[in-house]
């Protein structure tokens, strides 16, 4: 089985959650008679990139390159990927879940009228074939999911589902191939502009120690104050889920997972959060993690080390009780 | 302008979910739907567009009779006309199937915009938008913030990771998927119930779109996740709950 990896960068600095999709392609192929993983890196000026990945057990590397791939289109990528993919015509290609390949994979696969099974966080090797694993109902429930029909199959893995400092490294160093990449400026539809952040960051959860994160079970915003006096007794810093920051309850800059921070405190009190993917892989690397929820079946707690079935109204005073009584 | 939004209904938030004995889907009797909370943004995003540059939203969903609810609360909201894939055979399809009978929908109308949720809550694909684009052969931007119309051009916000944001711009026609939090979604006034009652939903059956095409993937079966860590569940009246886990917080995790 030839299995392709398109790895990520942007601006000469790698996505690491691409060395992750990196070890799932290895794994894979060890499952597999007469496998070749071969990494693909895209962009301009990236050889040296190439050269990094060619030091890793792989059995070559391709190396897109073009100057109208310096930045990011959907166009740009998704053509530039179709005449690597003519090129090395591979049984599997294997992306890492980022923000950017949910901008261009579905479209390359459906070019080639291929499908693609996106956000897997495992897969079994079975009998002659492989089954991917991946959630839904926001992690309330898994998925077996297989392909039907020719290769090549086109599958995603979500942020921490491998663990990229897993990668087996070559006894040898691997071949770079450089793709002929034929692009003009007509066919890209799309034109970048700046990168940017929002709003400078008032506080970095990065580095507290412990975090009280609220999510929609907090309800209304005039109950926010429970929370963040709790967080003040124990030591730590107020966060929350994504709703919370879209309805405007805390600023942004409060807000964990995919489109917020990545935290890993070592201790992690989520209150009324649910758990949805996109929530979990921003916190699920915390040393202890606590959940406390109404619903017993909320993925949250798949997470958790130590979890309370209840009602967060009632939890947050016996617990700021508790806490002042000990002060 | 002229803006289609596709828009799913899915189990309601807090709805319990139980999974089929054959484990092909969970038990749909006795649980509530509701709109795709991502698609009830992009919904709110064409009313928006709308209200500031005239034109006509279509509202479009696709699944069983029970769909037609979210189509009517669209049009309630303030959408034009909505256009329902109703047809048994357009329930749990491949995200490349779902797209193309969407597509073949949408085709002959034309539209200058066509939005929709970033994924879904249920199966959460997180594809169609995607996809959508590539089958009309319309420009696409993901994960959208902000929308700003120039002329024949969209400015966009798209979202990155980690609070990064990027400007884009790209030509109409086009197919934007958006990110929850771009707005604030309106309730639907009773004047706009009323006169949702009087507005057109078209049927579409899949025959009628002439799609042939075999599925790209097959879900074999869904079931409760194995965890990944063992949870030691404290229980009690709160007062002992909150007692016994800041006890094993200071003593056993030793993070107190």
């Amino acid at each position: 089985m030839k299995i392709l990896v398109i790895t990520e960068q942007r601006e000469g600095k790698w996505n690491p959650v691409g060395f992750e999709t990196l070890v799932a392609a290895q794994q894979i192929a060890a499952t597999q008679t007469g496998s070749r993983v071969t990494p693909a890196v895209i962009g301009k000026d990236v050889r040296g990139l190439a050269e990094e990945l060619a030091a890793n057990q792989v059995a070559e590397v391709l190396l897109v390159e073009h100057d109208l791939l310096k930045r990011y289109t959907p166009d740009g990528f998704a053509i530039a990927l179709r005449q690597a993919i003519a090129q090395l015509q591979p049984d599997l290609i294997l992306l890492p879940h980022t923000y950017q390949v949910r901008d261009y994979a579905p479209k390359l696969a459906a070019s080639l009228d291929k499908g693609m099974i996106a956000d897997c966080v495992g897969y079994r090797a079975e009998k002659e074939r492989i089954v991917f694993v991946r959630q839904m109902f926001q992690g309330k429930t898994a998925a077996d999911v297989t392909f039907i029909g020719a290769p090549p199959w086109f599958v995603s893995f979500q942020a921490g589902a491998f663990r990229g400092d897993q990668v087996s490294r070559g006894a040898t160093r691997a071949p770079i191939t450089a793709i002929k990449t034929d692009l003009r400026p007509e066919q890209i539809r799309t034109t970048p502009l700046e990168l940017f952040r929002e709003a400078k960051q008032a506080v970095d959860l990065t580095q507290a120690p412990i975090l009280v994160a609220v999510g929609r079970g907090i309800k209304a915003p005039e109950n926010i104050p429970l929370a963040a006096k709790l967080a003040k007794l124990m030591g730590g810093e107020l966060a929350a889920s994504r709703p919370i920051c879209d309805e405007g309850w805390l600023p942004m800059d409060r807000q964990i997972g995919s489109s917020g921070q990545t935290v890993a405190p070592k201790l992690y009190l989520a209150l009324g959060i649910s758990g949805a993917i996109q929530h979990v892989v921003g916190m699920k690397g915390s040393r202890t993690i606590v959940a406390i929820n109404k619903d017993q079946n909320a993925p949250i707690f798949e997470v958790a080390d130590y979890g309370i079935v209840g009602d967060i109204f009632e939890l947050i005073p016996a617990l700021t009780e508790a806490l002042e009584k000990t002060k | 302008m002229k803006v289609a939004v596709c828009i799913k209904q899915v189990p309601a938030k807090d709805a319990p979910l139980q999974i089929t004995d054959s484990g092909a889907w969970i038990r749909e009797t006795d649980i509530g739907f509701e709109m795709n909370e991502p698609d009830s943004f992009a919904l709110e995003e064409a009313l928006r567009l709308k209200e500031k540059h005239g034109g006509e939203v279509v509202a479009l969903s696709m699944g069983p009779q029970r769909t037609k609810q979210v189509i009517k609360e669209a049009l309630a909201k303030g959408a034009d006309r909505g256009i329902h894939l109703e047809d048994d055979k357009f329930f749990l399809l491949d995200p490349l199937s779902s797209a193309k009978s969407i597509a073949a929908a949408l085709k002959k109308d034309n539209f200058d915009l066509i939005l929709t949720g970033l994924q879904s809550d249920d199966q959460g694909f997180g594809q169609t938008g995607v996809l959508l684009a590539e089958l009309l052969g319309l420009a696409h931007a993901t994960i959208i913030m902000q929308i700003e119309l120039q002329g024949q051009r969209l400015k966009l916000k798209r979202e990155l990771e980690s609070g990064w944001f990027q400007w884009v711009e790209l030509p109409l026609p086009a197919v934007l998927t958006i990110q929850s939090g771009i707005n604030k979604v309106r309730y639907a006034s009773l004047k706009g119930i009323m006169a949702a009652k009087k507005k057109e939903i078209a049927v579409i059956m899949r025959e009628s779109l002439g799609i042939a095409g075999e599925p790209t993937q097959r879900v074999e079966r869904i079931y409760v996740p194995q965890k990944a860590k063992r949870t030691e569940f404290i229980d009690g009246s709160p007062k002992e709950a909150a007692a016994k886990l800041l006890e094993k917080l200071r003593h056993e995790a030793r993070v107190l």
